[in-house]
C-alpha cells in the first residue's frame, strides 16, 4: 500500500511537468492552430532563466588570497558575491539561496517576450502552411534555441539548488499513520505540485472568468464569427502564445531543482508532452491536464519492481501504449473535440 | 559520319561499372601499393581524434580534445613538453614522430555508435589517418575499435570503462589506457567494507547497456564477497530523466546501500533525485544509509553539486596527484587553457603519447609494429605510476583512485578528494577471467590493412 501512495504521489509530480506543458502546447494548437515543437525549447529556457538568475547574484569581485594557493600554484584568487557586499552575508547569501523562488518573477516577463518575438518573428508567417511545415520550422527552431543555450552554458548539467528551508522530505507515512520512513517525499517536489496546480487553475480561471479569456475562448471555437464581430483576435493569439509560453517557462524555472538543467532536457519532454496532448485529445485543455495526470501516474507505476518484474521494460513503453489504445477506441482522445484536425 | 548507338542496357552497365568504381572505398585502393593503410608518405603524418563535440557529453568531449591538442604540440616539441620530461620512454625527440610532422584531424563521435563509425571512417578513407584516439562511451569504443581493426588502423581508446572493450570484444587493432568496471569495483568494495562495514545490503540501479550491466556484475562480486547482500538490481533505460520512480522503492525494499551504476547525465540525475528523497538521511536496519557510485568523473561532479559530498566512487587519474608525471601534465594543461584537466583528458593526452612513442621504438608506422612495441610495454612518468600495457587483452594496468565527493570545496573544481591508491596487484585479474569474455576471448590478428 505504501509503495502505491508513493507512485501516486511520482505520478502526480511527473504529470505537474507534463500537464503545464501540455497545457501550453494545447493553448497554442487551439488558439493558433499551431503545433508547436519548439514548446520543450521553452521549457528548457524557463530552467535556464533559473540557472541565469542564480549566476547573476552570485557575480562576484575577486581578492587575492596569499596564503592559499591554486592548482597552478599561483596565489588564490577569492570570490566574494556583489550581493554580499551590498546586503551584507547573511541576506546575500539568502538571497542567492532562493534564486529559484525568485525566478518566477525573473521569467515571467522574459518568457512572454521570448513568446512574441517567436510569433511575431517566426511562426506568424506559418499559420497558412501545412502542419507538415509548421513543424519542421518549429522543430528547426528548437534546434537553435538549444545550441544557443548549450553555446553560453555548456553540455553539462548545471546544478541548480531548491532553497535550503524546501530541501529533505517530508514523511507522509507518519502523516497517514503508516511506519516512519516508509512513504517519504522531497519538499520540492510537493511544491512543484501544488506550484503547478496554482498554475493550471490561474490559466483555466483566466479563460473563464475574464472578457480577454471569452473573447479567445470564442474565438477558439470559431475564429471567424469572432473577427467579423470587429475584434482583433489575432493581437488576443499574439499574447496567448505570450502566456503559453510563460506557462512552458515556469514549469522549467521550478523543475530546475528537480534535475539540473541542461541545454537538451526540453526535447526530453516534446516527445512525450505530445503524446498527452493526443492522448487529451486535441484542443482540449481540461483533456491536456487530466492526460498529463494520468500518463504520469501510469508511467511511475511501470516503473514498480512488481510490474517490470511481470512485464519486462513495460516503464519504458506504457505511455505509447495507452497512447495507442486510447487512440483506437477513442480516436479524438480522451476529452477531444469534433472538428478539430479533421478537415 | 559516324554514328553513336546508345541501348538502355548499354548505359546501365556502363553507369554500373563507373559506380563501384568511384563508390571502392579509398582504403583498398590506395593500400594496395602502400604496405599498410595510410602508410605516411611525407614530411607529415595524421591522427584522428574521435571526440563528442556535440550531445551531452560535448563538455567531456572538449575537454579530451583540448588534451589530444596539447599532446600534439609536445610530440613536435613545441611548448614545455608536458609529461613528455617526466615519460620512462625517451624515443620522441620532441621532433614530430620519425622525423614526420604530427597533425591532426577531428570527428565528432555525437555518443552515438553509429555517428562514431561514420566519422572515423571518414578520417581514415579521405584524411588517411594512421591512428584514432578518443571517446567517451564504452558503445563508441566498441564500435570504433571494430571498424579500426577491419581497416588496419591502431585504435587508442579514451574513456571507456566497460569490461568488455578489452573483454570479449577486445581487438588486436585496440589498445585501452583507461581502467574498467572490474578494477573499479575491486578498488572500491575494500574501502566500502571498511568505511561501511561487512553487513550490508545493496540495491542498485543500473544503466539497461555494455557499461552499466558489467559495473553492476562486477561491484556486485566484489561487494558480496566482502560480505554484503544484493537486494535488488533494476535496470533503467538510458534515456531516463527522472529516477524518483526507481528510487521510491529503495526506501522500502530494506536495502541501507544504493549503488547508483549510472554514468553522465544518468548519474548526475539519479544522484540528485536519491538525495532529494532524503536516502542518505535515513537509517536503516540499523545504519546510516548511503550511496555510491562506482565510477566518477569531475564534469559528472561538477553537474551533480553538493549532492555528491561524501559519496564514494572511483577514478582513473586525477589532477590532484602530486607524482611528477601528474605535476608536469597538470602545469602545461593549467597553462595553456586555466583549468585541471579531467581524467579522460588525461587518459586521451597519455594515449596519444604512447602511440606516439611505440612509433618511435618500432620505427614504423605499420600497426602490427606499433601493436608489438605497445604489447608488454612498461612504463611511468604519465601520472599514473608504473603501469603495464599487458599483450594478451592490450588493457592497462596500474593503481586505481578511490575517490569521496570533498565536503568543503575550496574551488569549482575541487569536488572530489582522492582517499586512497589502490595498488595494481589488488585490480589485476586473469586475461581469461569470466567478466572479460574467459578462455574464449582473443585479440585475432593484428590488421595492417594491406
Amino acid at each position: 500500500m505504501d509503495a502505491i501512495i508513493l507512485q501516486i504521489l511520482n505520478g502526480l509530480d511527473k504529470g505537474s511537468a507534463y500537464a503545464l506543458i501540455a497545457l501550453g502546447l494545447t493553448l497554442i494548437f487551439g488558439t493558433l492552430g499551431v503545433v508547436n515543437f519548439a514548446h520543450g525549447a521553452l521549457f528548457m529556457i524557463g530552467a535556464f532563466c533559473a540557472v541565469t538568475l542564480s549566476k547573476i547574484l552570485s557575480i562576484s569581485f575577486e581578492t587575492i588570497d596569499p596564503t592559499q594557493q591554486d592548482f597552478l600554484g599561483n596565489p588564490l584568487v577569492v570570490k566574494t558575491p556583489y550581493v554580499h557586499a551590498w546586503f551584507g552575508p547573511e541576506f546575500g547569501a539568502s538571497l542567492i539561496d532562493w534564486a529559484v523562488p525568485l525566478s518566477i518573477l525573473f521569467s515571467i516577463p522574459i518568457m512572454i517576450g521570448i513568446g512574441f518575438i517567436m510569433e511575431r518573428g517566426l511562426i506568424k508567417h506559418f499559420y497558412k502552411r501545412e502542419h507538415a511545415d509548421q513543424i519542421l520550422v518549429t522543430f528547426g527552431l528548437a534546434i537553435v534555441l538549444q545550441e544557443l543555450v548549450k553555446y553560453f552554458f555548456g553540455a553539462n548539467p548545471i546544478p541548480t539548488g531548491a532553497p535550503d528551508a524546501l530541501t529533505g522530505a517530508f514523511d507522509f507515512g507518519v502523516f497517514l499513520g503508516f511506519d516512519a520512513n516508509t512513504v517519504i517525499y522531497p519538499y520540492w517536489r510537493l511544491v512543484y505540485f501544488f506550484f503547478s496546480a496554482l498554475v493550471i487553475g490561474g490559466v483555466f480561471a483566466f479563460l473563464q472568468f475574464t472578457t480577454f479569456g471569452m473573447v479567445v475562448r470564442a474565438g477558439m471555437a470559431d475564429r471567424e464569427t469572432v473577427g467579423l464581430l470587429g475584434i482583433n483576435i489575432d493581437r488576443r493569439f499574439t499574447i496567448m502564445f505570450g502566456i503559453a509560453a510563460a506557462v512552458a517557462g515556469l514549469a522549467g524555472v521550478m523543475y530546475a531543482p528537480i534535475n539540473s538543467p541542461n541545454y537538451h532536457m526540453g526535447m526530453d519532454f516534446l516527445v512525450l508532452s505530445f503524446v498527452v496532448v493526443v492522448v487529451g485529445g486535441m484542443g482540449s485543455l481540461p483533456g491536456a491536464v487530466a492526460a498529463g495526470f494520468l500518463l504520469g501516474v501510469l508511467e511511475s507505476f511501470a516503473s514498480m519492481n512488481e510490474v517490470k518484474s511481470l512485464l519486462p521494460g513495460i516503464d519504458q513503453i506504457i505511455i505509447y501504449l495507452v497512447a495507442i489504445i486510447i487512440l483506437l477506441t477513442r480516436p479524438r482522445g480522451l476529452m477531444g473535440r469534433k472538428g478539430v484536425m479533421e478537415e | 559520319m559516324s554514328k553513336t548507338t546508345m541501348t538502355r542496357r548499354g548505359v546501365l552497365k556502363t553507369g554500373a561499372v563507373a559506380g563501384a568504381g568511384v563508390a571502392l572505398p579509398t582504403i583498398f585502393t590506395a593500400s594496395s601499393a602502400a604496405a599498410y593503410t595510410n602508410e605516411p608518405t611525407g614530411s607529415t603524418v595524421k591522427f584522428g581524434f574521435n571526440v563528442p563535440q556535440t550531445g551531452p557529453y560535448a563538455d567531456e568531449g572538449m575537454d579530451e580534445l583540448r588534451a589530444q591538442e596539447l599532446a600534439v604540440e609536445h610530440i613536435n616539441g613545441m611548448g614545455d613538453g608536458g609529461a613528455l620530461n617526466t615519460f620512462s620512454s625517451k624515443a620522441l625527440g620532441g621532433d614530430g614522430v620519425l622525423g614526420k610532422k604530427v597533425e591532426f584531424v577531428t570527428g565528432d563521435t555525437q555518443t552515438k555508435s553509429d555517428a562514431a563509425r561514420a566519422s572515423a571512417k571518414s578520417m581514415i578513407e579521405k584524411d588517411g589517418v594512421v591512428m584514432i584516439n578518443g571517446g567517451s562511451s564504452s558503445g563508441v569504443a566498441v564500435a570504433v575499435q571494430g571498424l579500426c581493426q577491419e581497416a588496419g588502423i591502431i585504435f587508442m581508446a579514451g574513456l571507456t570503462h566497460s569490461n568488455d572493450t578489452t573483454g570479449k570484444d577486445r581487438k588486436a587493432n585496440g589498445f585501452r589506457h583507461f581502467f574498467n568496471a572490474y578494477m573499479s569495483a575491486a578498488a572500491l568494495a575494500p574501502v566500502l567494507s571498511k568505511e561501511y562495514g561487512t553487513d550490508r545490503r545493496a540495491y542498485h540501479l543500473t544503466a539497461d547497456y555494455t557499461w552499466g550491466w558489467t559495473q553492476q556484475e562486477s561491484i556486485a562480486a566484489a561487494t558480496e564477497a566482502m560480505g554484503w547482500e544484493t537486494v535488488n538490481n533494476v535496470l533503467t533505460p538510458l534515456a531516463a530523466t527522472d529516477f524518483s520512480s526507481y528510487i521510491a522503492p529503495v526506501l522500502n525494499s530494506g536495502a541501507d546501500v544504493l549503488v547508483l551504476n549510472h554514468y553522465g547525465g544518468n548519474m548526475v540525475n539519479s544522484l540528485t533525485n536519491a538525495i532529494q528523497f532524503g536516502l542518505r538521511d535515513k537509517v536503516v536496519n540499523g545504519k546510516q544509509f548511503e550511496i555510491v557510485v562506482p565510477l566518477y568523473s569531475e564534469l559528472m561532479a561538477a553537474g551533480a553539486g553538493e549532492n555528491i559530498k561524501g559519496v564514494y566512487g572511483s577514478m582513473n587519474w586525477n589532477w590532484q596527484l602530486q607524482d611528477e608525471g601528474t605535476k608536469a601534465f597538470v602545469q602545461s594543461f593549467g597553462k595553456k587553457y586555466g583549468r585541471p584537466p579531467s581524467n579522460s583528458a588525461q587518459t586521451c593526452y597519455a594515449q596519444t603519447l604512447l602511440y606516439a612513442d611505440a612509433v618511435a621504438r618500432a620505427g614504423s608506422f605499420n600497426p602490427c609494429a606499433v601493436a608489438e612495441a605497445l604489447e608488454g610495454f612498461e612504463f611511468d612518468g604519465l601520472g599514473n605510476g608504473p603501469t603495464l600495457y599487458r599483450a594478451d587483452d592490450h588493457q592497462c594496468f596500474k593503481d586505481v583512485l578511490v575517490m569521496k565527493g570533498r565536503d568543503n570545496p575550496t574551488n569549482e573544481y575541487d569536488t572530489l578528494e582522492v582517499v586512497e591508491k589502490t595498488p595494481v596487484d589488488q585490480v589485476t585479474y586473469a586475461a581469461d577471467h569470466a567478466m572479460f569474455g574467459g578462455a574464449e576471448a582473443s585479440l585475432g590478428t593484428c590488421n595492417p590493412g594491406a
